[in-house]
């Protein structure tokens, strides 16, 4: 056969194969916002679950979501960010730093049911933080620590090595020329990489599952010490526990919609921004 | 220059955190699963039977778990890696620079969809689906699990994958085209065989982000456990059975300590991948 | 900090003494045990091939090379008579007296007046008024000021390259060194603001002590007074610039500066 025409039956052949990878991912998509978007109204996202879940709303499980991932990030970020300037800024290529780059590999394969039990070792009945806030959080700290630490030491080591030596040169010390000259200039990466491990936390449910979350509980929490709800264990409440799972589906759908959204929302948006901090810097 | 030495402690000690981290995981997994070494005796473990809650005997065999994760990690690469790495090869070698640029995102959302939401997905589409197709009473089985998994082992391997062809230097391109080749021949012959190292270390990372998947599975394997290798049984895996059996144990109990053990294992088995496939990946100067 | 009992017995003590210096990145020696004393307020020009060590030298000279990582230096280096490597030398104060200006320009992505104050800011001077007065004479000193004095606040990115590479020279001056490292200033700008970068350097001489790698022979003929030559990490020949240019002693001088090879 001729070679030419081997060629483009094989191109098409393989085109054929990732476009239907790309069509099941669109199908995903558009069945939940299909069966999800009708559900979706002020009342769902603004109301109290009642019935067990059965009837009513979700807030209680968006602002459960919102709580762990404002106190994952407010743990992980000052930890990441600091760990990434010691990798590009401080560390030799040395045994030390081979041991932390280890063991950010590590930490970024270990599954997230393992976060959970490790979470519930140490913090929920070791530390006695209880099913809480506290332990949830700080359970996805640990799990999106790699997540910030390598985009943010990719962003500091884009920063062009001649910024630093101009302003060590001029007598800044080194950590002044981090804090004036290297920080300002890779906040982005740092902020995409923030946004990135925020979608992450918000999604998971193993880790919270053994941490944090609550079956049903329509009130809100008094203190970091106190269980929630939380979306990602609601909608597997919901699909898989609720003794009427087949009625409450339209709900089931908003609430994978509703979560959806958030994490797509939270990837979308660290896309443009990165987009845009890449058009306005560049040297 | 006070100031100087104090960030440097300071951030050599935010750095070591992650050191730590490792450490406290291993440890606080083998303290809690400690125990169980002397009673009941780690013997108890490799068993044909999971039994964990009985009025006769309790049995803690983890080998109908680890044949479920193995049954649906197995599956779900035999589907996955055929499709991811054509996916790859498609995406760096073939794909116009327009056409990456709208498929890379689509890859990127895939790999950012909450595997709950996958979970919820295979459970009211996908599993009535295998329902229907093979007739069977229930659609949740390892074969709606692998298909599930599949799709979430795509992302890694295909991203990862795609950096190792497109690390493959052009000369080698340029010398195969020159030669004569077609552009297929050259990719087949060249290309692919030059980045394989990377590819297998892709698979490997794949697999690892398989067998630790939790959700999907739990929502749609079935979760018998019982030791089968036929792709239309309900199975159980060793995620699923830690998400599922620990919010309901006493503490510190027997059973307790051995869904510790089984974390255990899923530790050290992503570990060993995960350190093999990125040594891989750094040998041949693929690594991001 | 500046021993004055020494430097003022006679001025024609040298300003930098390098002693038997030796340098190595992890295994390889990149300088052999060179010795060479530069003058105050002159203009020594470094020359040689590419990889002789001129830049590695001038490195030496105000500690750059340190922030490479398992490098090593053995031997002396004084400036006004104080060790630099020595145990108590505070590595900041050496700095704020050795200035220095990179091959290609680099300024910081900020405004043009925040570069300049970039140095004295860092060295705690936060007065407005006087760190105005600082920028306006560092400019006027880099001879940029009548260029850019109605466009302070603009991104010096948006500066061309020659401007760029006198606003660095000015951010160098502001923090008031004594002697100015130039790594082939010119190398990356056009015939034009080379032109403008020498007739600069020819009028700082009259108050700092210059050290400029080149590896344009016309140039160092033009601004230096001295010239010493390397190659392969040695000293080969450090004589006045006049001399070196006319009648070299040294046969691999001789050929270098006859283009017979490099």
């Amino acid at each position: 056969m001729n070679s030419d025409l081997v060629q483009k039956i094989s191109y098409h052949l393989l085109r054929l194969i990732t476009y239907a990878i790309v069509v099941s991912v669109g199908y995903i998509l558009f069945d939940i916002i299909r069966h999800g978007l009708p559900v979706i109204n002020w009342e769902f996202l603004t109301d109290f679950p009642r019935r067990s879940g059965s009837e009513g709303g979700i807030l209680p499980a968006i602002l459960g979501t919102v709580y762990l991932t404002i106190g994952t990030i407010a743990v992980a970020l000052p930890l990441g960010v600091g760990c990434a300037i010691y990798l590009s800024e401080y560390a030799d290529q040395n045994r030390f730093s081979e041991l932390i780059r280890l063991a950010i590999i590590t930490l970024a394969g270990v599954p997230s049911i393992v976060y959970g039990l490790f979470g519930l070792g140490l913090f929920v009945i070791f530390c006695q933080f209880g099913t809480s806030i506290l332990a949830g959080s700080l359970t996805l700290a640990c799990m999106v620590l790699p997540i910030i630490i390598v985009a943010s030491e990719e962003s500091l080591r884009a920063v062009p090595r001649g910024f630093r030596e101009a302003s060590l040169a001029l007598g800044a010390t080194k950590w002044e020329t981090i804090r004036t000259n290297v920080l300002p200039y890779s906040i982005s990466g740092i902020i995409t990489g923030s946004i990135l491990a925020i979608g992450r936390a918000a999604g998971e449910t193993a880790p919270i599952l053994l941490t944090v979350a609550a079956f049903f509980l329509p009130k809100l929490p008094n203190s970091i010490f106190d269980q929630v709800m939380a979306l990602p264990y609601h909608l597997y409440i919901l699909a898989t526990q609720h003794p009427e799972a087949e009625k409450v589906l339209p709900l089931q759908y908003g609430t994978a919609l509703v979560l959806l959204m958030l994490v797509l929302g939270m990837n979308l948006g660290a896309i443009i921004l990165r987009i845009h901090f890449r058009k306005k810097y560049k040297w | 220059m006070r100031m100087d030495k104090f960030m440097r402690m300071l951030l050599v000690s935010t750095a070591s955190i992650s050191i730590l981290i490792v450490a406290l995981i291993f440890l606080f997994l083998g303290k809690e699963a400690f125990p169980f070494g002397f009673d009941p005796g780690l013997g108890k473990l490799f068993d044909t039977k999971w039994i964990p809650v009985s009025f006769q005997e309790e049995r803690f065999g983890i080998y109908p778990l680890v044949a479920g994760s193995s049954l649906v990690t197995l599956l779900a690469m035999l589907i996955s890696i055929p499709l991811s790495v054509v996916g790859a090869i498609y995406i760096a070698e073939v794909a116009q620079p327009v056409e990456r640029e709208i498929l890379k995102p689509f890859i990127e959302i895939l790999a950012s969809i909450p595997s709950v939401v996958l979970g919820f997905f295979g459970l009211v589409v996908l599993a009535p689906l295998v329902k229907n197709v093979f007739g069977l009473s229930s659609g949740l089985n390892a074969l709606t699990a692998a298909l599930l998994l599949a799709l979430m082992a795509l992302p890694t391997i295909i991203t990862i994958s795609e950096d190792a062809l497109a690390s493959v230097p052009k000369s080698f391109k340029q010398a195969s085209l020159s030669l004569g080749a077609s552009d297929l021949q050259t990719i087949f012959r060249v290309t692919v065989p030059a980045a394989l190292p990377g590819i297998i270390a892709a698979i490997m990372l794949g697999i690892g982000r398989v067998i630790g998947e939790t959700m999907a599975v739990l929502m749609v394997s079935g979760n018998s456990a019982i030791i089968s290798f036929f792709p239309l049984d309900s199975v159980r895996t060793m995620t699923a059975t830690i998400a599922a059996e620990m919010g309901e144990v006493p503490f510190g109990s027997h059973h307790y300590q051995a869904l510790f053990w089984i974390g255990i294992v899923l530790l050290l088995v992503t570990f060993v991948l995960n350190i093999l496939s990125r040594l891989v990946l750094k040998k041949y100067g693929m690594a991001q | 900090m500046v021993n004055t009992k020494k430097s003022t017995q006679k001025t024609t003590k040298p300003i930098i003494q390098a002693m038997d210096v030796s340098f190595f990145y992890g295994t390889a020696q990149a300088l052999f045990n060179i010795s060479l004393d530069i003058a105050p307020q002159r203009v020594t020009a470094l020359i040689g091939p590419s990889g002789c060590g001129k830049s590695t030298f001038l490195r030496c000279l105000n500690r750059m090379n340190d922030i490479i990582p398992k490098t090593r230096l053995t031997g002396k280096v004084l400036i006004s008579d104080r060790d630099i490597y020595g145990e108590k030398e505070n590595i900041v104060d050496l700095r704020k007296q050795v200035g220095m200006v990179f091959q290609k320009s680099n300024p910081f992505p900020k405004s043009i007046f925040d570069n300049v104050a970039y140095g004295p800011r860092i060295h705690k001077l936060n007065d407005k008024k006087k760190l105005a007065e600082v920028v306006e004479k560092s400019l006027r000193r880099a001879a940029l000021w009548d260029e850019v004095k109605d466009r302070l606040s603009n991104n010096a990115m948006g500066l061309s390259g020659g401007q760029q590479q006198r606003l660095c020279i000015a951010r160098a001056l502001a923090v008031d060194p004594k002697i100015l490292l130039m790594d082939e200033p010119a190398s990356a700008l056009d015939p034009k603001s080379t032109t403008h970068i020498e007739d600069l350097i020819g009028e700082l001489r009259a108050d700092y002590t210059i050290v400029i790698v080149t590896h344009n022979m016309q140039q160092a003929a033009r601004v230096s007074d001295e010239t010493a030559f390397f190659y392969e990490g040695h000293l080969v020949e450090f004589s006045p610039t006049k001399e070196i240019f006319t009648k070299p002693k040294q046969k691999q001088t001789e050929d270098y500066i006859t283009g017979r090879f490099g």
